[in-house]
C-alpha cells in the first residue's frame, strides 16, 4: 500500500503542466527519432544532456523516458510501411509487418503494434512499480554460463526465420556471426577483421546492416526491375483499425510479448532485440495457421512489438534499483543524474524518493500519451503509401543515409551500408533470407562474449554450462525445442502406420 | 565534406544553445582569451571524456574566458577512431583541443594504431580517478590480505571483472599481480562491456572480486552491496576509510586520468595560449563547482610537466601491456 501511495506523490509531479509538456515533448521526439533509422533513442537522449544544467531534475527525467518508450513506438513504422528498421529492436516487425502493408493491410498492422505497444508498456510498468526490487534480483543469478545457454536458446528460436531453404538460411546467419566478429575483441583488446581500417576498430553497427539490407536493398531491387513492371501502388484496402479477427489474433500475442519482454530489459546482456526474437519463434509456434508467417501474419507484429516495449520498461528497473545500465540509453540516463548531483545506485530509491516515482508515473502517462499520439497518426501514415515507389524510394535511400551517417558521423558506415544494401539485393534477387543476417550479427558477439567469460571464471572447465543449474535449464529447453518436434512427428507418424495396418 | 560539417554545426549548436542558456547573468567579455574553441570528443555524449568537454565549456564560458564552443563527438575503440581523425583534419588549428586520457594510451598500444596519443600535443591533465578492488558481500576475503593471499597462490582461480581488455582496470590487476610476485599473465580478467554488465556480475557474485574507476562502485560500495578492499591511488579518496594498495605493503598506484590535448603543428607560442586557457579554466570558482559536483579528483597538470608524466605514462603502460600480453 506504501508503493501506491508513493505513486500517487508521483502522478502529483508528474501530472503538473510543465511536466505534461515535458512528458510530451518527448513522445514527440521520442517518435520522430524512432522513425530515422540510425538514430536511435540513446543519441537523442545524449544531445539533449544539456538541458539538464536549466531544468528540474524530475522534468528532464520524464523527457528522457518519453523519448526512451516514443523511439520504440516510433521504430515500427517504418518498419511496417517502409521495411527499414528505425531501430534495431523492430528489425523482427518488419518480417510481418511489411508483408501485410503489401497486402495493404498497413492500418492494422500499425495499429496492433501501438496498441500491443501500449498494453505491455503498461503492464510492464505496473510490473516496474511492484516488483522491480524482486526481479533484479534474480536477474543478478544468471551469470556468463547462464547467458550463453540463453544465446543457445536464442538460435534455436531463429530457426523461425531461416526462410523454406535451411541452406541458405545458415548460411546467412554465419554471414552475420562473422560480421559481428568484426571490431576490437572485448576479452584481448586486439582487433579483428579490420582490414587495418580505423572506422572499424569499433565493429560493424547492426543498424547500418539493418537498413542496408532492408531499405537499400529494397530499393535497388526495385530500380532494377523498374523496367519490366508497371508502377503500382502498394493496396490499401479494408479497413485502418482492427477487425474482430485481429484483435482476437492480437491479444494473446500482446501478453505473451510482455512477459518475454519485461525481465529481458532487466538482464545486463539481455538488449530489447532478443526478447523480439523469442516472442516471434513463440508466436509461429503457437499459431493456428504457421503458414501465414512470412506472408503477413499480424501474431509476428503484435508479439515483437509488445516485447520490445515492456524491455524497455525492464531496463529502467536495474537502472532505478541498482544504478545499473543495461543499455546504453540507460547509461547516459545515469550520467544525467550525475549532473544533477545525484548518484545512482541501490538507495536511488530511498534518498531520490519523490524524483523516481515521478519518473515512474510519468511512464503510464506517456504511454497513454504514445497511444494517442499514433492512433490518429495511422490515418497519416498510411498515406506514405500512395507516394509512387520511385519518389517514396528515393526518400527512403534519403532518410537511410541520414540516419546512418548519424550514428556516427563517419562516411565508411554509409560506404558499409550500401555495399551490404547491393549484397541485399542479390540476395533478395536469389532468394536468401536477410533476417538471419542480422540476427547472427546481434546474437553471435553476445554469445562468443559470454561463453568465453565463463570460461575464464571457470577456469577452462567447460562443463560449467551443465553443473549451473539455470544454464544446464536453459539448455535442456534449448535441447526439447529442437529435438521434440521430429520426435513428436515420428511416435504420431508411427501410430498412424499401427492403425492404418491391422 | 558540406555533410561532415553541417552535421558537426547540428551537433555543436544544439550544445551551445542549451548552455548559452544556462548562464544566468552575461558575464563581462574583457578577459576572453579566445573567440572560439573547437573541442573534439572521441568518445559519444554521455561519457567521461564528454562530460570533461562540457565542463571546460561550462566553466570557461561563465568565466567569459572563451566567445563559443563547437562539439564534436567521434566514438569508439578507446578513442582511437576518433584520435587519427582530430590529428589529420585539425593540423595547425591553434584553437582546437581534444579530451583524453590513460584509456587512450592503452587503446593505441593493445590496437597497434599507426597514430596514438604521442601525435597530438600535451596542453594539461585535469582529473584523476584512483581504482578500488571490492569483493560481493558475502564473499570470504573479509580483507585485502586474505585477498591477496588468494591471489598470489593461484592467481587462476580468482576471477576478477572489470572493463574492456587493456584498459584502466586490466592494467590495474597486472600491476598488482606482478607487485606480488606472480605472472600478469596467469590472471582470470573477465572483461565486461561497460560498467553495468561489469558491477552486475560483481553483485551477483559471478566473479572472485571486481576492479574498476572509483565512481563506477561507489554507490554500491556506501550501500555494502560491495566489500571495497583496497584503493590504487597515492593517497585515501576523501570521505572514504579505504586504504590503499601502498598502505597494504603493495607498491602500485594506477589512476584514470583524463586531460586536454590539443592539435599537431601548432607553434609554441599557440600551445602557450592553449596552456594558459586551460590553466584560467582551472582556476574558475566553476570548475570548483563541477569537480565537487561530479566527485572528480583535481589532478591538474600543466604544459612540459604533463608531457613528461605523459612520456612516463605511456613506456609504464607499455610495460605492463607486454607482461599482460597483450601488445
Amino acid at each position: 500500500m506504501e508503493t501506491l501511495a508513493l505513486l500517487a506523490g508521483g502522478f502529483a509531479t508528474a501530472l503538473s503542466a510543465q511536466n505534461l509538456l515535458f512528458a510530451f515533448a518527448g513522445c514527440f521526439l521520442g517518435t520522430a527519432v524512432g522513425v530515422l533509422p540510425g538514430i536511435g533513442p540513446a543519441l537523442t537522449v545524449a544531445l539533449l544532456l544539456p538541458i539538464t544544467f536549466k531544468v528540474p531534475a524530475a522534468s528532464a527525467f520524464i523527457l528522457f523516458a518519453g523519448v526512451y518508450y516514443g523511439a520504440m513506438y516510433g521504430g515500427s513504422t517504418t518498419s511496417i510501411l517502409l521495411n527499414t528498421p528505425g531501430e534495431s529492436a523492430t528489425i523482427i516487425t518488419a518480417l510481418e509487418g511489411f508483408q501485410m502493408a503489401k497486402k495493404g493491410r498497413a492500418g492494422p498492422a500499425l495499429a496492433t503494434a501501438a496498441i500491443g505497444s501500449f498494453v505491455a508498456g503498461t503492464i510492464a510498468t505496473a510490473a516496474l512499480t511492484f516488483f522491480a526490487p524482486v526481479v533484479v534480483e534474480l536477474a543478478l543469478k544468471l551469470g556468463p554460463a547462464e547467458y550463453f545457454s540463453l544465446m543457445v536458446i536464442a538460435f534455436v528460436a531463429v530457426s523461425a526465420v531461416l526462410g523454406s531453404s535451411a541452406v541458405r538460411g545458415f548460411a546467412m546467419l554465419f554471414l552475420g556471426l562473422v560480421l559481428g566478429i568484426v571490431g576490437v575483441d572485448l576479452q584481448t583488446g586486439q582487433p579483428r577483421f579490420t582490414f587495418g581500417l580505423i572506422e572499424l576498430l569499433d565493429g560493424i553497427e547492426v543498424t547500418i546492416v539493418a537498413v542496408g539490407l532492408f531499405a537499400v536493398a529494397e530499393t535497388l531491387h526495385l530500380a532494377a526491375r523498374h523496367r519490366y513492371g508497371e508502377d503500382e501502388l502498394l493496396p490499401l484496402s479494408g479497413s485502418l483499425w482492427l477487425t474482430r479477427e485481429d484483435f482476437a489474433r492480437s491479444w494473446k500475442a500482446w501478453l505473451r510479448g510482455a512477459l518475454i519482454g519485461f525481465p529481458f530489459g532487466a538482464i545486463p546482456a539481455g538488449g530489447a532485440e532478443l526478447p523480439t526474437f523469442f516472442s516471434y519463434y513463440i508466436e509461429r509456434k503457437l499459431a493456428r495457421r504457421p503458414e501465414e508467417f512470412g506472408h503477413g501474419a499480424i501474431e509476428g507484429v503484435a508479439g515483437p512489438e509488445a516485447a520490445n516495449n515492456a524491455s524497455a520498461a525492464g531496463v529502467l528497473m536495474p537502472m532505478l534499483t541498482l544504478g545499473l545500465p543495461t543499455s546504453v540509453t540507460a547509461a547516459i540516463m545515469l550520467s544525467a543524474f550525475q549532473s544533477y548531483g545525484i548518484q545512482p545506485g541501490p538507495l536511488l530509491f530511498q534518498t531520490q524518493s519523490d524524483l523516481v516515482w515521478s519518473m515512474i508515473a510519468s511512464l503510464y502517462i506517456g504511454n497513454a500519451m504514445l497511444l494517442v499520439l499514433n492512433l490518429p497518426l495511422i490515418g497519416l501514415w498510411v498515406r506514405v503509401l500512395r507516394i509512387p515507389r520511385p519518389q517514396l524510394y528515393g526518400g527512403i535511400l534519403v532518410f537511410a543515409t541520414i540516419g546512418a551517417y548519424g550514428v556516427a558521423n563517419s562516411v565508411i558506415d554509409l560506404a558499409v551500408m550500401y555495399a551490404v544494401g547491393l549484397v541485399g539485393m542479390l540476395m533478395k534477387r536469389y532468394d536468401f533470407p536477410v533476417a538471419p543476417v542480422v540476427i547472427g550479427m546481434i546474437l553471435g558477439p553476445l554469445a562468443e562474449q559470454s561463453f568465453r567469460q565463463a570460461m575464464t571464471i571457470s577456469q577452462g572447465d567447460v562443463t560449467t554450462f551443465l553443473t549451473r543449474p539455470i544454464s544446464a535449464a536453459f539448455l535442456a529447453i534449448a535441447a526439447a525445442l529442437v529435438l521434440a518436434p521430429p520426435v513428436l512427428r515420428a511416435h504420431a507418424a508411427s501410430r498412424a502406420r499401427a492403425r492404418s495396418s491391422p | 565534406m558540406m555533410n561532415i560539417r553541417r552535421r558537426t554545426f547540428c551537433v555543436a549548436t544544439v550544445a551551445a544553445v542549451a548552455s548559452t542558456q544556462a548562464l544566468a547573468p552575461r558575464p563581462t567579455r574583457a578577459q576572453q582569451r579566445f573567440e572560439s574553441i573547437f573541442m573534439f570528443i572521441p568518445a559519444g555524449p554521455g561519457g567521461g571524456w564528454d562530460s570533461t568537454g562540457r565542463a571546460i565549456e561550462q566553466a570557461a564560458r561563465a568565466a567569459g574566458l572563451v566567445g563559443s564552443f563547437q562539439f564534436e563527438n567521434v566514438g569508439g575503440a578507446g578513442g582511437m577512431v576518433g584520435l587519427p581523425r582530430f590529428v589529420n583534419q585539425r593540423r595547425g588549428q591553434a584553437n582546437a583541443l581534444i579530451v583524453g586520457g590513460s584509456v587512450m594510451v592503452g587503446a593505441g598500444i593493445t590496437n597497434t594504431s599507426p597514430i596514438t596519443i604521442r601525435d597530438v600535443v600535451p596542453i594539461a591533465r585535469l582529473t584523476e580517478e584512483a581504482g578500488v578492488v571490492v569483493v560481493p558481500p558475502n564473499s570470504p576475503h573479509r580483507d585485502w590480505a586474505s585477498l591477496a593471499a588468494a591471489l598470489s597462490t593461484n592467481p587462476g582461480s580468482v576471477p576478477v571483472g572489470g572493463g574492456s581488455a587493456g584498459g584502466t582496470d586490466h592494467i590495474a590487476l597486472g600491476l598488482i599481480l606482478k607487485a606480488l610476485g606472480r605472472n600478469p599473465r596467469e590472471a582470470s580478467y573477465v572483461a565486461f562491456a561497460g560498467g553495468g554488465p561489469a558491477q552486475a556480475a560483481i553483485l551477483g557474485g559471478q566473479v572472485a572480486a571486481g576492479i574498476s574507476g572509483y565512481s563506477e562502485f561507489a554507490e554500491q560500495i556506501k550501500a555494502g552491496r560491495m566489500r571495497a578492499l583496497a584503493t590504487t591511488g597515492a593517497e585515501r579518496i576523501p570521505g572514504t576509510d579505504i586504504p590503499t594498495l601502498k598502505e597494504l605493503g603493495v607498491n602500485v598506484t594506477a589512476t584514470n586520468w583524463r586531460g586536454v590535448f590539443a592539435a599537431p603543428g601548432i607553434t609554441p607560442a599557440q600551445r602557450q595560449a592553449l596552456i594558459d586557457l586551460i590553466t584560467a579554466v582551472h582556476a574558475t570558482p566553476q570548475w570548483k563547482e563541477i569537480l565537487a559536483q561530479r566527485a572528480w579528483t583535481d589532478a591538474f597538470l600543466a604544459g612540459d610537466a604533463f608531457a613528461a608524466f605523459l612520456h612516463e605514462d605511456i613506456a609504464k603502460t607499455e610495460t605492463v601491456l607486454k607482461d599482460l600480453g597483450l601488445a
